[in-house]
């Protein structure tokens, strides 16, 4: 529980209630040692609201207390009470009262009274079990029974002066009507709102045919607190009030780690994933494969060993595993381990606050580290669109605390384009990771395009991609864009194709080329060996040719040399 | 009203706060009824809740002052001052008896 969260110092001025979202609205509970007012009409919630502060008060924090019931008998209130899970025979042995104090009904009034009678045997039993808080449920009963209104102030004082001598923390509930007290149509116990130093006021309204209950924090002396109306729901273990992120609380912590979509492509995509502990949104017209793509997540995370939960508003649980078993989402064995929890939320009624609260109460039952909500525009079917707003902003500020990644679906309205639950969840706007998935219709094809409309923190492609579902599971393809067109489906198939034959094509003629190329190379190599042997024939005869010439000149010298001697006739030559 | 109620001893326990205004009245206010119409024949035990916690407690009184008629015949509760004579008289079922 998230009781230890108030600071020390304003924890010793204040009595922490217990309540889930009160402490924190308040900044530590309600007024230590002073009175707090609960009002509200017929079946808003107050008794449990008085009940709970003091069962929690036994429980948790050590301070015993009385129930005073005036109107209804103590053994119904504890009977409707058990069905909260408060442990209240237990505690009923030494550390909670119930006083009967309903009005008789043979009681025979005449006159002026006063309730010293009963502060005399609370004075007692308070000392006997040590209280430290107590209600006093539906003080109207008794004070109508009171002349005037002088009386009933009168009496309403003595009880506070009494509680401030006894140094209790103190709960009065009292019946109001519709709305808040005006200058113009006082309430009866109008002055009670003044002597009191913190006052609730519970709602309980009907908008668009769905219940809504508020609880707001009217006045708090000597304290701030969160001004605003506060939906609540009563849940299985009592009070809920749902409270956004405080200003100055500490923000959940932050994380590097990657967790896998499910789609190896994506996470590619994604630089590694999604975020652990982030939001991400996936949105697309019906039938654009969102619940496929988040089943992925799911499939994903249960083979990590992640507890996993699927809230699904549009199927039942079997349904979706079947579904999704023809994609090669295969979670039968996960649901089978109780690993994976899929949840049909179809069954949930109410308004959007209790569906969240419901969710969150099955998640932390089921200790969920990742959430899958399909889809999380039906949120917004039921109640305001305001409060759906809230309700999305209050179920991703959970998730981000309690460090659950989280997979939102959303439907968009094929006709506008436009989101259907968007316009009302903004959710958009809040998720860290946008996945969106739309048809592309091109030669009489309807083909799932994915982009990655932003994804915080994580540098991610900017590509569409085709999303291709086949027994064999989820996979992206590439798409081709030829002359401004993106081609998807088998125009991208045939595209495919006729690449690969004309890069096949391209293959054989540059091997072709290759080996015409060595042949050629091969035969000029032979042929320049063949010039080379014959320039070196010629350069061989060249020389034998100038050394024969030489000789034969020398011989032709010498020769006529010698005739000449031999005919004698001339001096031989000198030179 | 029979012979019999009406030489009945009528036995009173009043539960006063201490001596608050209201509780004053009521004990003058039974006083008086009692001398009018009871004369000689009641016992009024007065019970301050703020000494004896414990019998206000037992008998479940809330409100102060209590009258509690405690015979002859059934147990009547009275809150208040008994300022209305006529109602008080009414509940102790003496108002035939006035009459």
């Amino acid at each position: 529980m998230k009781l230890e969260r108030s600071s020390p110092v304003t924890a010793s001025r204040k009595s922490p209630s217990g309540i889930l979202g009160f402490d924190e609205i308040t900044g530590g509970g309600l007024p230590r040692g002073r009175t707090t007012l609960v009002a509200g009409g017929p079946g808003c919630g107050k008794t449990i609201f008085a009940l709970q502060f003091l069962v929690n008060g036994a429980k948790e924090f050590g301070e015993p207390g009385i129930f005073v019931a005036f109107e209804e008998e103590s053994r119904r209130i504890t009977a409707n009470a058990e069905s909260f899970g408060w442990p209240l025979t237990q505690l009923r042995r030494s550390r909670l009262l119930f006083v009967d104090a309903q009005p008789k009904l043979d009681l025979t009034q005449s006159g002026d009274f006063d309730l010293c009678g009963m502060l005399a045997g609370l004075a007692l039993q308070a000392k006997q079990i040590k209280a430290r808080r107590i209600v006093f449920d539906a003080l109207d009963m008794v004070l109508a029974l009171l002349p005037d209104l002088a009386a009933r102030r009168r009496e309403v004082y003595r009880l506070h002066d009494w509680l401030m001598a006894h140094d209790l923390t103190c709960i009065f509930t009292l019946k109001s009507g519709v709305g808040e007290p005006t200058f113009t149509s006082p309430q009866p116990y109008g002055f009670m709102q003044f002597m009191v130093d913190c006052s609730v006021i519970l709602s309980h309204s009907v908008v668009h045919g769905v219940s809504q209950r508020n609880l707001r924090v009217q006045k708090y002396r000597g304290s701030s607190f969160d001004e605003n109306e506060s939906p609540f729901v009563i849940g299985d273990t009592g009070f809920n009030v749902a409270i956004s992120r405080i200003l100055g609380q500490l923000d959940a912590k932050v994380t590097q780690e990657r967790v896998s979509s499910g789609v190896k492509r994506l996470d590619t995509m994604l630089g590694g994933g999604y975020y652990r502990a982030a939001t991400v949104l996936i949105t697309g017209v019906p039938g654009t494969a969102k619940t496929t793509l988040s089943g992925a997540f799911a499939e994903a995370a249960c083979r990590r060993g992640e507890r996993t939960m699927i809230v699904s508003f549009d199927s039942d649980g079997s349904e979706v595993i079947r579904n999704l078993a023809s994609v090669g989402i295969k979670l039968e064995r996960f649901a089978k381990s109780r690993l994976l929890r899929v949840v049909s939320a179809r069954t949930i009624t109410g308004s959007a606050e209790a569906c969240l609260v419901r969710i969150k109460a099955l998640a932390v039952a089921h200790r969920a580290r990742c959430l899958v909500i399909d889809p999380v525009s039906s949120l917004s079917n039921s109640g305001s669109e305001v409060r759906a707003h809230g309700v999305a902003e209050r179920l991703i500020d959970w998730s981000k605390s309690d460090r659950i990644t989280l997979v939102c679906t959303s439907l968009l309205n094929e006709i506008e384009g436009q989101a259907v639950g968007d316009s009302a969840l903004h959710i958009s706007t809040l998720a860290d990771t946008w996945i969106h998935l739309n048809y592309l219709v091109q030669a009489g094809e309807r083909n799932r395009g994915m982009s990655i409309i932003k994804s915080r923190g994580t540098a991610h492609s900017n590509q569409v991609r085709e999303l291709i579902l086949s027994n064999a599971g989820v996979t992206l393809a590439d798409i081709f864009t030829a002359g401004g067109e993106v081609l998807m489906g088998t125009m991208r198939w045939e595209k495919e194709s006729a690449e690969r034959v004309a890069k096949e094509v391209s293959e054989v003629a540059g091997k072709l080329k290759l080996v015409t190329l060595d042949a050629q190379q091969a035969e000029l190599q032979v042929r320049l060996k063949a010039v080379q042997t014959e320039l070196v024939a010629k350069q061989v005869e060249k020389t034998l040719l100038a050394s024969t010439t030489a000789s034969r000149k020398a011989v032709t010298l010498r020769g006529s040399v010698r005739m000449r001697e031999l005919r004698g006739g001339d001096a031989p030559r000198r030179k | 009203m029979t012979a019999a109620s009406r030489q009945a001893m009528y036995k009173f326990r009043l539960f006063v706060a201490a001596d608050t205004l209201n509780s004053a009245q009521a004990a003058s206010n039974l006083h008086a009824l009692c001398k009018a119409h009871l004369a000689g024949r009641h016992e009024i035990e007065v019970v301050d809740v703020f000494k004896d916690p414990k019998r206000a407690l037992a008998e479940g009184v809330r409100m102060t002052p209590t009258l509690l008629k405690l015979s002859p015949g059934p147990v009547r509760r009275i809150v208040g001052t008994l300022a209305d004579v006529a109602r008080v008289m009414q509940t102790l079922g003496l108002d035939a008896e006035a009459a």
